[in-house]
């Protein structure tokens, strides 16, 4: 792997007025050219890193650790207006809702066009001639109409599309998505997803991919993260991991995704028990109380991080190498 | 995905004068911008439209009723009144843009300014506003004519002082809802500055509610200038004014009725119009509304 684009290095984020830490002892690199996606259950941090990734946390928000762009520290070294800088230019976002995103009284033309802000020295013929260019490598039809409408006209699938040119558009170094299809409909986010696998290909950067679906990481990344409860409970290359998970909720999350049921059963398999509160988080492992496997250990002592090989690494004291 | 796309660039044709059509599709639009554009012709084209000099003195023809050749008839002092109430338009709506113009600066300059500052900033502009907004109106109005003199000018810093309140209201809540929205957050994540999001991402979304509420001002503006006006603290005579027209065919009002009728009218009338005319434009306006007919 090349220097890594995006660098975090056992990163806490805690909120505001928050009685505990939202994300904790966060680890892991991604370099260029490589998707990591990101999984967990609602609650499990995955927002939070997505917005500390833009340096877009609410203020009075308190970050331990490091997270570096490029070798520069989001939260120690550089200024609001550096952040700024960075995002659209060389980080950008796809919004998790389409209907939403966008501006509902602008044509989508002249929202793209201000979203390519940093190319506004670019002469106006040129700036468009790019929009219509990416809206045609999104598979949308009649751009130049598009372009003329509001979000309103529009589907949501057509929509998607038209945040993910946005954010094509700045050509970044690093794209994140945040969970981009759970608002659509399931053909709409084959389409959509198909879109985001070819974008990627174009693209100099780096992506994470923010889902709770494990069939889109299987589809879309090289790497995973599975974060429970704001922790980081096992990571490794997507081939390593959806083969052989080792620790046990990515195993119980493994078990839960229709896709990968063979037999026909009436009850789809759930997780027993809910993500604890930030208040009520366990002393010993995050997971222990709804882990299928877990022993009398678990509850004293939270587990630390095992390597199992270069890439592959998991937090369970059952795990051995 | 596939629907619309034939018809589209005919449907695009159609969509550039939708927020027109839509307004001028009802009734109640269509009539309202009537009687809004005749008010409008009649202020800006005043010298032309008016049959007769409005402050010229006929004393053989005083206090007649509406004929051939005066329309509305004539008032005390023998000037015609339909020429009196043309001019008075003039007054009427040139109060009424530079007031609600003023309310407008100062309110959403404030408003956006409590929005998008800090807590502090944004109880200290509330506690303004809100102060401003509980003084009765027309005793404060009286009470600054009686200090500064009844003009112009003094009229338009009242009426600018008492609507600044509503513009700051409506643009502070509409800044505060835009401050969490999706595609704010969205554009802030492009990289906007906070200056960006005001202008570029914030102004078009407050556009639609504050020019409905300037349609609903004018009535309201017109209304303090003619009640001034007709407790004679408003615009002084010769000129004329619908308010003052009232109040002078009010002392006549048993031998002369049709003068204090005749300035009454245009108020009755500009106030329906406009506050219509508000109404359309809310439901026209907004783009979320098209499919409605």
């Amino acid at each position: 792997m090349s220097a890594p684009v995006l660098a975090l290095d056992d990163v806490s984020i805690r909120y505001p007025g928050a009685p505990a830490a939202a994300v904790r002892n966060v680890s892991f690199e991604i370099g260029t050219g490589e998707t990591l996606g990101i999984v967990g259950e609602s609650g499990s941090g995955k927002s939070t890193l997505a917005a500390a990734m833009m340096g877009l946390l609410p203020s009075g928000s308190t970050v331990t650790g490091g997270l570096r762009f490029e070798g520069r520290d989001l939260f120690g070294q550089m200024t609001e207006r550096e952040l700024r800088q960075l995002r659209g230019r060389d980080i950008a976002t796809i919004a998790q809702d389409p209907f939403t995103a966008l501006n509902p009284v602008m044509k989508i033309g002249r929202q793209l066009d201000i979203f390519q802000h940093w190319y506004h020295d670019r002469p106006r013929a040129e700036r468009k001639a790019r929009i219509l260019k990416m809206l045609e490598q999104v598979r949308l039809s009649d751009p130049g109409v598009r372009m003329q409408q509001y979000p309103h006209q529009l589907s949501g699938g057509i929509l998607q599309r038209v945040s993910i040119a946005a954010a094509l558009l700045a050509e970044p170094k690093l794209l994140i998505a945040d969970e981009p299809t759970t608002a659509l409909d399931a053909t709409t986010e084959a389409q959509i997803l198909g879109i985001m696998a070819e974008a990627k290909e174009t693209l100099r950067g780096a992506t994470v991919f923010i889902t709770h679906d494990m069939s889109v990481v299987e589809r879309l990344c090289d790497r995973i993260a599975v974060l429970y409860a704001g922790e980081l409970v096992e990571t490794g290359t997507v081939a390593e991991v959806l083969k052989d998970p080792r620790h046990p909720y990515t195993k119980a999350l493994l078990e839960c995704d229709p896709a990968r049921i063979e037999e026909p059963t009436s009850e789809l398999p759930t997780i027993g028990g809910t993500v604890p509160a930030l208040d009520d988080r366990p002393a010993g492992c995050i997971f222990e109380p709804r882990c299928p496997s877990a022993v009398a250990h678990c509850r004293a002592e939270a587990p630390k991080r095992h390597d199992l090989g270069p890439r592959q690494s998991a937090a369970c004291h059952l795990v051995t190498p | 995905m596939t629907d619309q796309t034939a018809a589209a660039p005919r449907a695009l044709k159609a969509e550039r004068y939708a927020t027109l059509r839509r307004l001028l599709g009802t009734p109640t639009g269509a009539i309202a911008s009537l009687v809004v554009a005749a008010f409008v012709i009649a202020a800006l084209a005043a010298p032309w439209v008016a049959p007769y000099d409005p402050n010229a003195i006929d004393p053989i023809n005083r206090m007649q009723g509406p004929s051939a050749a005066h329309w509305l008839g004539t008032d005390q002092l023998g000037r015609d009144l339909l020429s009196r109430i043309v001019f008075g338009t003039r007054t009427a709506l040139y109060i009424a843009l530079t007031g609600t113009g003023a309310a407008l600066g100062v309110g959403m300059a404030m408003g956006m300014i409590a929005g998008l500052g800090g807590k502090i900033l944004d109880s200290a502009l509330v506690l303004l506003n809100d102060s401003i907004k509980s003084l009765p109106l027309v005793l404060f109005a009286l009470a600054l004519v009686t200090i500064y003199g009844a003009s112009v000018p003094a009229l338009i810093v009242i009426i600018a002082i008492s609507m600044a309140p509503g513009y700051f209201r409506v643009v502070r809540n509409q800044v505060l809802v835009l401050n969490n929205a999706d595609f704010i957050v969205a554009a802030q994540s492009m990289g906007a500055s906070r200056i960006r999001l005001a202008a570029t991402h914030m102004l078009p979304n407050l556009i639609g509610p504050i020019l409905v509420l300037i349609a609903m001002d004018i009535p309201a503006v017109i209304g303090i200038e003619s009640g001034l006006s007709f407790l004679g603290q408003g615009i002084q005579p010769p000129q004329s004014s619908w308010g003052n027209m009232l109040s002078e065919g009010y002392t006549y009002v048993r031998q002369a009725p049709h003068i204090a009728i005749a300035a009454g009218l245009p108020i009755v009338l500009s106030t329906i119009a406009f506050t219509f005319l508000g109404e359309t434009l809310r439901d026209a306006l907004d783009p979320r509304r098209a499919v409605r007919t």
